[in-house]
């Protein structure tokens, strides 16, 4: 195909070394520049305001990871990589980011896998639509604190309603504070209980704007339900579906409430079973050591670890989305 | 284009009054500082679990004091209300006018006495026991909290559980059958042993960080020596008596195996979980809360190794509140004996304060759940002798390393030697 999406460039006319250059007066100037600066002052709150909120403590931890920094005492000696070296010689950095990442995986995979499905059950001509819409959204209202107790009195690990319903089905009780990967799965169902609602209502919307007619060719064709929602649903829904994943990932990754109320002493447990990386930067600076400067290396590793696995993401989501239109196109190439 | 411009001075009128209106109001708040003298002021008064203070103490101090609004905030464990008062120190704004500390925590706190106003007075002087006072004194003499509560601790225990196994349940008798004045941890766990024998194996305290938390508070240099050495670990003691707890706990089976405040432990209280639990006068107030319509609840006057103090607090006042001078009357007349007396009677927190500990109010204090035991004269006598430990700014680091170290092994059945391994990390990681 020699199609390009370049737009056709542009020619100046060549300048006419006759014509002798025209004086501006400073009106004209002025609304010359009007239209240089003025694009750029309107959208400069943004940037103010992006560079006020987010580069700037950026930069600041930066700074701060490499000074030697108490957090009563104050801005200590210049010490380099140190404080990223002792954290990385912490066993409970690593316990941290093991943490982090089976919360994540635990919460995030399955809570998306769910919010697709249940959007396409609300998408469809359900009676009370708006009943069942709100009603997925009802859990992110209350607070992560009131579900933590909840989740708290269910999860305990000899009184809890949990164990007691495995009990009736004949499987020996689980000791959720006890293990690593118990604790994450009960920290996971907190995590999906609060969030899945939410993500649902955004993939919901995006599949209210799914051009119907695409659903009635399909129909035509004799696609059946399953097959609509594979072929057409999917594939339009994947601006979306890439939003939601990324927004999923830096939360998942940052996740923190949960995991902290999750027992009484908020450390994630006697032997960090449950701590994450939010949870150890926060230990570090306000918990006994009160290192500031150790806590922004760990922030500095989180949010590297974070744009990674952005980036691989977003890498991830393109191909499979393109893969599908690649399939497509080479379908069509067969055909011809 | 006449209509844009229009527009343009509506907004620009908006934003304008908008603006006003915020310099207004913080033109107000402005000027309640200025006027301290006479004008209105609120003190903020941050504590956290149980201190025992009221609202109609509250309301009494602002009748005596008016233009005085007291505001309490109290926040959930000691833990929290750390965490609060340091980011706010760091941050230097948004503290408390008077903030609660607890023993533990105090001396982190110490190493940077400048957060905080100087509260030594002579109207004061002699008010509190003389460790209460070193506690809260830095080298050059500077007094940072006004001593609240203590916890000298006798043994609670369940009677009707101990007569089912065959054991005396008599306050004096039980008393006795500790070991009476001469009580040791060897005879305590030989009880429990008693215990589990007569009752069919049934678990005997509640936690290995309890009974842990007893014993180590009677040590005298526990984890640091006063020279800022930490010879938790090299010194055999720290050592020894984990050892102890966990073969009492763990391989006798004496303990139920929970860990302190975790929702299973409170639970517990009302499925009859355990027989007995070392109670300074605060626990008393939560066993109660907890065991709510269980009856059979006991005071001994008795404590295994001589006199053990756990807990106690201070307030004190953050330089950076607005109004310290008021705060430092609130907080002087909160620690005064009378209204110490009024917060054991609302919540059993034992009084730090002499006078108030030789009242007749708190000699006959008795309490009903605990089968009108004398509390108040139980306890008086079980702050006699007490060796207070020494705690340095590496104190609440170790401790709650061990304290996870038990956990893991008596809840979550770690193994104890690797667990002792990672204590070992931990103070070895200090600085």
């Amino acid at each position: 195909m020699a199609t390009s999406t370049r737009p056709p460039r542009m020619r100046r006319p060549a300048q006419d070394p006759s014509r002798a250059p025209r004086r501006v007066g400073f009106s004209q100037t002025l609304s010359r520049w009007d239209v240089k600066v003025s694009p750029y002052l309107y959208i400069s709150p943004f940037f103010l305001l992006f560079g006020l909120t987010g580069l700037f403590p950026l930069l600041y931890t930066a700074y701060v990871s490499v000074f030697d920094w108490h957090l009563l005492g104050g801005q200590g000696d210049f010490v380099g990589f140190e404080n990223f070296a002792f954290v990385f010689n912490e066993p409970n950095f690593w316990k941290g980011l093991r943490n982090t990442f089976s919360i994540f995986a635990l919460s995030t995979i399955p809570q998306l896998m769910v919010a697709v499905v249940l959007a396409a059950i609300l998408d469809a001509n359900l009676r009370a639509k708006t009943f069942w819409r709100m009603g997925v959204l009802v859990p992110y209202v209350v607070a992560p604190v009131a579900v933590a107790l909840i989740f708290g009195k269910v999860f305990a690990d000899q009184s809890g309603v949990a164990n007691a319903v495995l009990a009736l089905v004949g499987i020996d009780p689980i000791g959720w504070h006890a293990q690593p990967l118990p604790s994450h799965i009960a920290i996971a169902t907190m995590v999906n209980f609060r969030w899945t609602g939410y993500n649902t209502l955004i993939l919901l919307a995006a599949m209210q704007a799914v051009p119907r007619d695409l659903y009635e060719a399909a129909v035509i064709d004799g696609a059946g339900r399953v097959r609509q929602f594979f072929s057409i649903t999917i594939p339009q829904l994947r601006p979306t579906i890439i939003f939601v994943v990324i927004t999923s990932t830096i939360g998942g990754l940052q996740i923190f409430d949960e995991p902290r109320m999750f027992d009484q002493l908020g450390q994630g447990g006697p032997g960090r079973q449950w701590m994450t990386v939010t949870m150890y930067v926060y230990e570090l600076a306000f918990g006994s050591q009160k290192s500031f400067g150790r806590a922004a290396a760990v922030a500095w590793v989180l949010f590297i670890i974070i744009v990674a696995i952005g980036v691989l993401n977003f890498w991830l989501t393109q191909r499979i989305a393109s893969d599908s239109s690649a399939t497509a196109k080479a379908r069509k190439k067969v055909a011809r | 284009m006449r209509k844009t411009t229009r527009k343009a001075w509506a907004l620009a009128a908006g934003v304008t009054s908008v603006a006003l209106l915020a310099t207004a109001c913080s033109g107000n708040a402005g000027g309640d500082d200025d006027e301290t003298a006479g004008g209105d002021i609120t003190l903020t008064v941050a504590t956290f679990n149980e201190f025992g203070y009221t609202d109609e103490m509250f309301a009494r101090y602002e009748e005596e004091n008016p233009g005085v609004t007291i505001e309490q905030k109290r926040a959930a464990t000691a833990d929290e209300a750390r965490e609060n008062l340091n980011s706010r120190l760091a941050a230097g704004s948004g503290t408390s006018d008077i903030e609660a500390v607890e023993v533990d925590w105090l001396p982190e706190l110490m190493q940077f006495p400048d957060y905080f106003e100087d509260l030594s007075s002579p109207d004061v002087e002699g008010r509190w026991l003389d460790w209460k006072v070193a506690q809260a004194t830095t080298e050059d003499g500077k007094l940072v909290g006004y001593g609240t509560d203590i916890g000298p601790q006798g043994i609670a225990y369940r009677a009707d559980l101990f007569e089912a196994a065959g054991l005396p349940a008599d306050r004096e008798a039980v008393a006795e059958l500790f070991g009476g004045d001469s009580a040791t941890w060897e005879q305590f766990f030989e009880v429990g042993k008693q215990y589990s024998e007569g009752s069919g194996g049934k678990a005997f305290f509640d936690s290995a960080g309890a009974i842990y938390q007893g014993i180590i508070n009677q040590e005298e240099f526990p984890y640091e020596t006063e020279d800022g050495t930490v010879t938790a670990v090299s010194d055999g003691r720290v050592k020894e008596i984990y050892e102890q707890v966990v073969q009492a706990s763990v391989e006798d089976g004496l303990s139920a195996h929970y860990s302190q405040w975790s929702e299973d432990w409170t639970n517990s209280f009302q499925n009859d979980g355990f027989a007995v639990m070392l109670a300074p006068g605060w626990m008393l107030g939560v066993i109660e809360g907890n065991a709510a319509g269980v009856e059979g609840w006991d005071l001994a006057d008795v404590f295994p190794g001589g006199a053990g103090n756990w807990g106690g607090s201070f307030l004190t006042v953050p330089s950076q509140g607005a109004n310290v001078e008021e705060a430092k009357k609130l907080a002087a007349w909160l620690t005064a004996p009378e209204q110490q007396i009024e917060a054991f009677n609302n919540k059993g927190t034992f009084p730090s304060q002499i006078e108030a500990q030789e009242s007749e109010d708190i000699q006959s204090a008795t309490n009903a759940f605990f089968n009108d035991a004398p509390v108040g004269q139980i306890l008086s006598n079980r702050s006699q002798g007490v060796v207070v430990p020494f705690k340095g700014p590496n104190y609440f680091t170790i401790q709650q390393a061990i304290g996870n170290a038990l956990t893991e092994v008596d809840v979550n059945g770690a193994d104890p030697a690797a667990q002792w391994e990672t204590v070992v990390g931990v103070v070895e990681g200090l600085g």
